[in-house]
């Protein structure tokens, strides 16, 4: 039982890496909350189920697609959107609420158009036999969506540490002005990671079908929750330390599903709360507190 | 008491009590009517903690399911009367801001997410199935035997009365113009000598306060009632909205607010929120893009003294 939830728990860690890695990375660039996250991941479950079941695509190759679509998406929606908030006395609250409605829109929109109702892949689709990982049997579809989502974050880590435009982005990381000051086109680079933030979360959402059970137009506010406890278990503002963050998140989960079950639900949001209190830089992380 | 504090009294309070207390003989739904006095006092609320000190509560409803709840347990389970009752679901909504407040040292976003989980965590304890004795869980609670939908009603326009007041007061005194020196720059405001951490802690009891009174009328005007009834997040949403649209720290903005957009929620129908839904979230954009004061900040530009 404890080595199964605690092997079953690190694969599902590797998928909220991925889930809440997005949304630190738009943080981490931009200092503003993206709280339309989990609507974007909702939009690329929508995508996978579509592409599946209309045009018979596989969910991997959907990766692929929702990827280059979803960077498509967010340049422009980061020129739509971002340089009027920053512009703003406190962008980063107004970002919450920016967001919000915007999460409202998108929820709205899917709903008028699909209807409320959950939908659901076939686990199948991503193999049938389970797999054996350290001694214990896991279904494949979770050990293919956790297979992918550490791809997806090395791709992250490399884009990040091995290229030019990754060495920007972390410059304006580390402070915005100085990179502007620096001859930086801190817009365009802003931009880009914007797009990245939710091709990430668009990749997350291909896998939700599997991990997650099911999904529907009203996802997104759970998602953002869960995905506000990896990265803030992580370090808000450090995409790296989000996999931490995913890895502790992902097993803490298993335990309580497997020990106390019925109290699984309150896990997210009371990690969430003791880390900001004790800790609230995060696990690997500078100071927030105001006072 | 100022001029400006009666001028306020005259032009905000006693015409929106006044049309709370006269229309009930006029237009026959009640419940409609009803919740536009729980959304203008929880958007008051919202007001006392967001308007005046700027934490953002995105989990406000925790409050009013706690006053709900607290409200419940005292009927159910020691029999209590309404009003006593009430006095239960008040205090169990201050308790839980009494054990939130820690949560008042998170800055900005941080705290806005804290308070979200925080309303989560409490939604979540109530509605277990392994506390089904206690608080019937997620199959919900019927309070049949002290349904008082006259009374009730009149209960909430005192309750609203009496939340006017405290923001008219907060408006125009020194302890409200502390709360936005706090607001503004807090190491300013306590090096000229404001209590920082008691100004917004009595901020933050206040807001909880309204919002457990009117989660307590709420539970004793509905009498039956499901967790995720009084747990919605819609209300936080709603209140934020209202508030917001119409202008914090102002007494007129969240009035206008409530009367405008929930006007406009209940002309567009409740059966496909889905297109309430679209057009708040996009006016909440719009909003923030454009006029992030609200509406009231549009005659403030221009000199007028809004209420």
């Amino acid at each position: 039982m404890l080595t199964y939830s605690i092997t079953a728990g690190l694969v599902f860690g590797l998928y909220f890496c991925l889930v809440g890695l997005g949304l630190n990375l738009v943080f981490g660039v931009m200092r503003i909350v993206n709280l339309a996250h989990g609507d974007f991941l909702m939009l690329g479950a929508f995508s996978a189920f579509w592409l599946y079941s209309l045009l018979h695509i596989h969910p991997i190759a959907t990766v692929l697609i929702v990827t280059v679509g979803f960077i498509a998406l967010g340049i422009p929606l980061y020129y739509l959107l971002v340089p009027r908030l920053l512009k703003a006395k406190d962008p980063e609250m107004l970002s919450i609420i920016l967001f919000f409605g915007f999460s409202q829109v998108i929820e709205a929109i899917t709903t008028i158009s699909f209807g409320p109702s959950d939908r659901s892949i076939p686990g199948r689709v991503l193999g049938t036999a389970p797999m054996h990982v350290l001694g214990q049997s896991l279904p494949s579809a979770w050990i293919v969506s956790g297979a992918v989502s550490a791809v997806a974050v090395g791709c992250l880590y490399l884009y990040l540490y091995r290229t030019r435009l990754g060495r920007l982005t972390r410059a304006v990381m580390v402070h915005r002005d100085e990179a502007l000051a620096t001859g930086i086109d801190v817009n365009r680079v802003s931009a880009i990671a914007f797009g990245v933030g939710l091709a990430l979360a668009a990749v997350g959402g291909v896998f939700a079908p599997f991990m997650l059970g099911s999904f529907g137009p009203a996802m997104g506010v759970d998602i953002n929750i869960q995905s506000f406890a990896v990265i803030v278990i992580g370090s808000l503002g450090s995409p790296m330390g989000t996999v931490l963050g995913g890895l502790i998140y992902g097993v803490s989960e298993m335990l309580m599903q497997t020990y106390f079950s019925s109290w699984a639900g309150l896990l997210p949001y009371v990690l969430l709360i003791l880390i900001l209190l004790i800790r609230p830089s995060g696990l690997l992380g500078k100071k927030v507190r105001s006072a | 008491m100022s001029a400006k504090f009666l001028r306020h009294i005259m032009l905000v309070l006693v015409p929106v009590v006044g049309a709370a207390l006269v229309l009930p003989h006029v237009y026959s739904n009640q419940l409609l009517l009803f919740n536009f006095l729980v959304y203008l006092v929880l958007a008051q609320g919202v007001n006392v903690i967001y308007g005046f000190t700027g934490y953002l509560p995105f989990g406000f409803v925790g409050f009013f399911g706690a006053g709900a709840y607290g409200f419940a347990l005292a009927v159910m389970h020691l029999h209590a009367p309404p009003l006593v009752g009430m006095l239960f679901g008040a205090a169990a909504a201050v308790l839980l801001g009494v054990v939130l407040t820690p949560l008042l040292r998170l800055s900005g976003a941080y705290f806005a997410i804290a308070n979200l989980a925080a309303a989560l965590a409490a939604y979540q304890v109530i509605s277990n199935p392994s506390l089904e004795s206690l608080t019937k869980g997620p199959y919900g609670v019927s309070l049949s035997g002290v349904f008082d939908p006259q009374l009730s009603y009149h209960v909430g326009v005192l309750i609203l009365a009496a939340t006017l007041l405290l923001v008219i007061y907060l408006r125009n005194s020194r302890f409200g113009l502390s709360l936005q020196a706090i607001k503004d720059d807090p190491i300013s405001a306590s090096m000229a000598g404001v209590a920082v951490v008691r100004g917004r802690t009595v901020a933050w009891l206040l807001s909880a306060l309204i919002a457990g009174l009117i989660g307590s009328d709420f539970a004793w005007f509905v009498s039956v009632f499901y967790p995720e009834t009084v747990f919605s997040a819609e209300f936080s949403v709603f209140a934020l909205v209202f508030a917001l649209f119409g202008g914090v720290a102002t007494v007129t903005g969240p009035v206008l607010g409530v009367l405008l957009l929930y006007g406009l929620y209940n002309a567009i129908g409740i059966s496909t929120p889905q297109y309430f839904q679209l057009i708040y979230g996009a006016l909440i954009m719009l909003l923030v893009l454009f006029l992030p004061n609200g509406l009231t900040s549009l005659l403030q530009r221009r000199g007028v003294d809004v209420p």
